[in-house]
């Protein structure tokens, strides 16, 4: 046993001594003329290459209907518009099944063997952190990652990543000021799920309720693992609030909203966060019983007949029918997908050079760029030291079968001042 | 075991059986190392997840395979070893070597501080309770926020390539875990080997008979829960250098299932299971993607029924099989 | 006093939920001395099976008479084909054949019916009843009613029918009762298909509380574990009993053992797991088995 021991160590040294190092990673293509030196792999003057990474299976895979939008976008383009600039895109999409290794794995095949241009989208906060100091080593785009975490914006170290929606604390600071100004002394209780986004979304509310007259008057917490958030809601309707947000991913935003319904005790004002207004979250809880209940968002609602005649909305419902047949266009994750597609197309059209770092600088340099299925008066903006493209919501109320967009569009650049970490 | 024994009988054909193995072992040995400047850096780190999984894994085939004790909440051992890791990392700037024994001796304490009221649960009863407490361990990690970073997690650096050895990072991780999975399982084999060895598998076989035979039950059984959940631990360490970021999200019960899972497919109780497992746990769910987005979920489970029917001794008991027969074919002609 | 009374009436109605899957587990394992961890994923495939049925236009009731029907079938089908091959077999390999069906029906759920959620029918009118300042929701007095109509109804069947006779049998020794005539494998296939069917109950108790969706009984299950185990893995009553206890004392202390709070409460079945099995463990309700060798 221990002459092998020694002759394994011995054959390892030897065969590391033999070999020496890979010579540091072999140089990807490059560019010559304006943009010399710039990397080019994944693009050529015909096609350009993306990777998306999303959960598929697993109990988050209902976001795995955002790629198909995005698909269908691309798909559109590719056939009717001639791509992107003349560049067919293919997308690649994996599934991490949201577990952080699983999207580590992920990002290195898409990067290194699939040889994409850029990451377009890795879903969730969890994934893109165990991700983003990769890419970012390897000065590959990561762009508009589909979380609403607010580090992506804050962050400094990493040039290469950028979020698109909305972040959390944008968002709450948007509820913030509707309270504000509705009810200056609300009494809040707040329900959030216990981990990243429900921390981020509450402190962020939190910070941005100082010094009005507005208190938080109940909090609670549930796992993702709990069978149901009754008990927490219990305790909240003991708080006699009157405001009630519901920070809550979509199956415990149904629970959450049923609680509230099956309470005719308690009736506060409704707040439910944007990851939950969906209309698959509300419709099991049956129409009649949210009624009155407040969201916010920041993309036109497919089911919204005030977009009925919108341009935009009847090329997405037709090249939906067309390019993703047998789906429901009007899932919002599908709308969602095609939004954040065609601010892909607009950032990219944009950028001077075709090269990564060319999407590097133009995904941090977007001035008002408007998306047209994006809200009117909702455009992306970016600096080199800004890193949140989207940083208006307007506020909706569910009204019937659907939500009504109501006021005006909320910057909560103007109203709160830059978000900074 | 029987094969050294069996071919201890005869001394010649001893030196040649042995012989020939270390020469497999060696150019087993010296393929895993020489792989690692021939594939891209992605198959690397593919790899060394593998190695990762085996260790976890050798840790739990001691309890489950060589013990018949179960454990569906290995998981939280991992996460042990990978938080202890993370924090030292994280707070105490500690180099990272250091973090080794540490998680290690974490994951020990744990083990055996679970180990001793668990003699006293059998078989299902023992499977329920490590399951609750690796359903448990989520919520606890979230809850102390000052030390874990909550469930926003930790962020580390990873492992820096001394420079005298001109390899790439993941090269440098793939060495690394290479070299503390090879003494896991040279470690492991040895303990197997010796008196402790034949007492874990004579609790397995019949726990009566063993105690009646004078092997103390709670004594080898602890142990066996403290050495496993060591390598779990040790595991989750390697975890930590590998992927620099904990979460507790990345701990949750899935993980436990899917160890045991890779331990089935692979062969319990067989020395080389654990590997196999790492291979199964790795591949076969990006294999299965192509069919179907939920298509893993339902390949683990046909997996482990059908594994448990036809093949009990898994991958590995299927490939000495097919060893097997494929000598005595020779050994006819 | 009233929020406490109230606190104890909401772990009333969550513990009627873990009695019914409890009452499942239970169920099985009085028979075959297996604990079935695919169980709760059962019960949420059989829920989906109503689901479907009510989608396509069933009557809720009808629905419910059908998916009762083919879960009974389906619990009997899988004793067959998936649990016989390894009945005998060492703890350990059931245990693991058990968590196999549960990845795989869990997987499955998801690739036929997606992780979207669904709405599910309560067949229980809206409201509460209310009472000196408490209010119990009728969901909650129904799906207790329920669980106490199907464990009297389970209570009958073992003491005083013959097929019930023929179960107890084979319980307490399958060797004599293959002796004295009885058909084991049937006998352990009906005791499947009970189980499945008492399953079947449960989720469609819980499914319109909790939304449907393939983790209906995830979080259920560990709970429902404690439930069984603190009333004894071979007692029907103990079950129930064990699941109402295990209800309020989890929302109890969630709500006023500070340490504890809203996030840690996942800890209570983990705790009365630990400690039944370690200072009582036949539970509270069964009996204690003396190990022959």
């Amino acid at each position: 046993m221990r002459v092998s021991v020694i002759g394994c160590t011995a054959m390892l040294l030897a065969a590391v001594a033999a070999c020496g190092g890979r010579g540091g990673t072999e140089p990807g293509a490059t560019a010559s003329g304006p943009c010399q030196g710039q990397q080019t792999t994944g693009i050529t003057d015909k096609t350009i290459k993306l990777g998306g990474i999303y959960p598929l299976s697993g109990p988050a895979s209902a976001y795995g209907d955002i790629p198909k939008g995005i698909k269908a976008y691309f798909d559109y383009i590719n056939a009717e518009k001639n791509g992107i600039g003349g560049r067919k895109v293919e997308f690649v999409v994996r599934d991490d099944g949201y577990q952080p290794p699983k999207a580590v794995e992920e990002a290195r095949r898409l990067v290194e063997q699939e040889q994409v241009f850029a990451l377009f989208q890795t879903l969730g906060t969890p994934s893109t952190t165990a991700t983003w100091d990769y890419t970012n080593q390897r000065k590959v785009p990561q762009i508009f990652v589909a979380t609403g975490a607010s580090k992506w914006g804050t962050d400094t170290k990493h040039p290469w990543t950028i979020g698109w929606q909305p972040n959390y604390i944008s968002e709450a600071r948007v509820y913030a000021q509707y309270l504000k100004k509705e009810k200056p002394t609300a009494k809040v209780a707040v329900l959030y799920q216990n981990d990243d986004f429900g921390k981020d979304l509450f402190g962020g509310f939190k910070r941005a309720i100082e010094g009005s007259g507005i208190t938080v008057v109940g909090e609670q917490s549930y796992e993702v693992t709990d069978p149901s958030i009754d008990p927490q809601m219990r305790n909240l309707a003991g708080s006699k609030a009157d405001v009630f947000l519901n920070i809550t991913t979509p199956k415990f935003g149904s629970q959450a909203l049923a609680a509230d319904a099956k309470n005719t005790a308690w009736n506060p004002l409704h707040i439910i966060n944007n990851v939950s207004s969906s209309i698959t979250v509300l419709k099991p809880v049956g129409f009649e019983n949210v009624q009155g209940v407040v969201s916010s968002t920041y993309y036109k609602d497919p089911r919204d007949a005030t977009w009925n005649d919108d341009a935009e909305m009847k090329l997405y419902k037709a090249k939906m029918a067309q390019y993703a047949p047998g789906t429901d266009p009007n899932v919002p994750f599908f709308t969602f997908g095609w939004a954040v597609a065609d601010s892909f197309n607009k950032t990219m059209s944009a950028a001077k050079c075709p090269t990564r770092e060319g999407l590097r600088d133009s995904m941090r340099s977007l001035s008002n760029v408007q998306i047209n299925m994006l809200l009117p008066g909702v455009t992306m903006t970016t600096a080199a030291d800004d890193g949140f493209p989207i940083e208006s919501m307007q506020l909706m109320k569910f009204k019937g079968e659907g939500w009504e967009l109501f006021g005006n569009v909320i910057d909560t650049r103007k109203e709160f001042g830059p978000l900074t970490g | 075991m029987s094969e050294a024994a069996e071919a201890r009988a005869s001394g010649s054909r001893w030196r040649v059986a042995a012989n020939r193995r270390w020469i497999i072992m060696a150019l087993l040995l010296a393929l895993t190392c020489y792989a690692p400047f021939q594939l891209v850096p992605f198959r690397v780190f593919q790899f060394t997840m593998v190695l990762i999984y085996a260790v976890a894994l050798l840790g739990l085939n001691l309890l489950v395979g060589h013990t018949g004790q179960i454990s569906l909440g290995h998981g939280a051992y991992f996460a042990v070893g990978a938080y202890t890791a993370a924090i030292l990392l994280h707070s105490w700037h500690v180099p990272y070597p250091a973090t080794l024994p540490a998680a290690a001796v974490a994951a020990f304490a744990l083990g055996l501080a679970f180990g001793v009221p668990a003699v006293r649960l059998r078989g299902l009863y023992l499977a329920l309770v490590t399951l609750a407490i690796a359903i448990f361990l989520v919520p606890l990690l979230k809850r102390f926020e000052s030390v874990t970073g909550g469930s926003m997690g930790l962020t580390l650096a990873k492992p820096v390539p001394p420079a005298w050895t001109g390899l790439a990072e993941d090269q440098w991780l793939y060495f690394l875990t290479l070299a503390v999975a090879v003494v896991a399982f040279l470690v492991t084999r040895s303990v197997l080997r010796s008196r402790v060895g034949r007492a874990l598998h004579a609790i397995r076989d019949n726990e009566a008979a063993a105690e009646v035979m004078g092997v103390r039950l709670s004594f080898y059984k602890t142990l066996s829960f403290a050495w496993s959940a060591m390598l779990a631990g040790i595991a989750g360490c390697l975890y930590t250098w590998v992927i620099g970021y904990v979460s507790p999200d990345s701990f949750v019960v899935t993980l436990s299932i899917t160890l045991l899972a890779g331990l089935v497919v692979g062969g319990l109780g067989s020395y080389w299971g654990p590997l196999l497992g790492g291979l199964f746990v790795m591949f076969v769910p990006s294999i299965s993607q192509s069919v179907n987005d939920a298509a893993p979920g339902v390949v683990f489970g046909l997996l482990i029924i059908a594994v448990m029917y036809v093949a009990p001794t898994g991958l590995a008991g299927l490939a000495g099989r097919a060893a097997y027969s494929i000598k005595k074919t020779l050994r006819k002609e | 006093m009233a929020g406490f009374l109230q606190q104890v009436v909401e772990g009333l109605g969550a513990g009627a939920i873990y009695a019914g899957l409890a009452l499942a587990l239970v169920l099985i394992y009085q028979f075959t001395g297996i604990v079935n961890f695919a169980q709760g994923e059962l019960a949420m495939f059989s829920t989906y099976l109503a689901w479907q049925l009510t989608a396509a236009g069933l009557p809720f009731w009808l629905a419910l008479v059908v998916t009762l029907v083919v879960s009974f079938a389906g619990g009997m089908l899988i004793e067959r084909v998936i649990i016989r091959p390894v009945e005998g077999a060492p703890e350990l390999t059931v245990v693991i054949v058990t968590v196999g069906l549960f990845i795989f029906v869990n997987a499955a759920a998801g690739w036929i019916w997606s992780f979207t959620i669904k709405d599910f029918p309560n067949p229980f009118p809206e409201g509460a009843f209310r009472a000196g300042g408490v209010s119990v929701g009728y969901s909650t007095l129904g799906i207790l009613g329920v669980v106490a109509v199907v464990m009297g109804l389970l209570y009958l069947l073992f003491q005083h029918t013959k097929i019930g006779l023929g179960m107890r049998a084979v319980a307490s020794s399958p060797q004599s009762a293959r002796l004295v005539g009885i058909r084991v494998g049937w006998t352990l296939a009906l005791g499947w298909g009970l189980a499945a069917t008492v399953g079947a109950v449960s989720g469609v108790l819980v499914a319109p509380l909790l939304f449907l969706d393939p983790n209906l009984m995830g979080g259920v299950l560990i709970y429902a574990f404690a439930a069984a185990t603190l009333g004894g893995f071979d007692s029907p009553l103990g079950a129930v009993v064990g699941g109402l206890v295990v209800g309020v004392a989890e929302t109890l202390a969630g709500a006023y053992v500070g340490f504890i709070g809203s996030d840690l409460k996942i800890g209570v079945p983990l705790v009365i797991i630990l400690g039944v099995l370690l200072l009582r463990p036949q539970g509270l309700f069964g009996r204690a088995v003396v190990e022959r060798v």
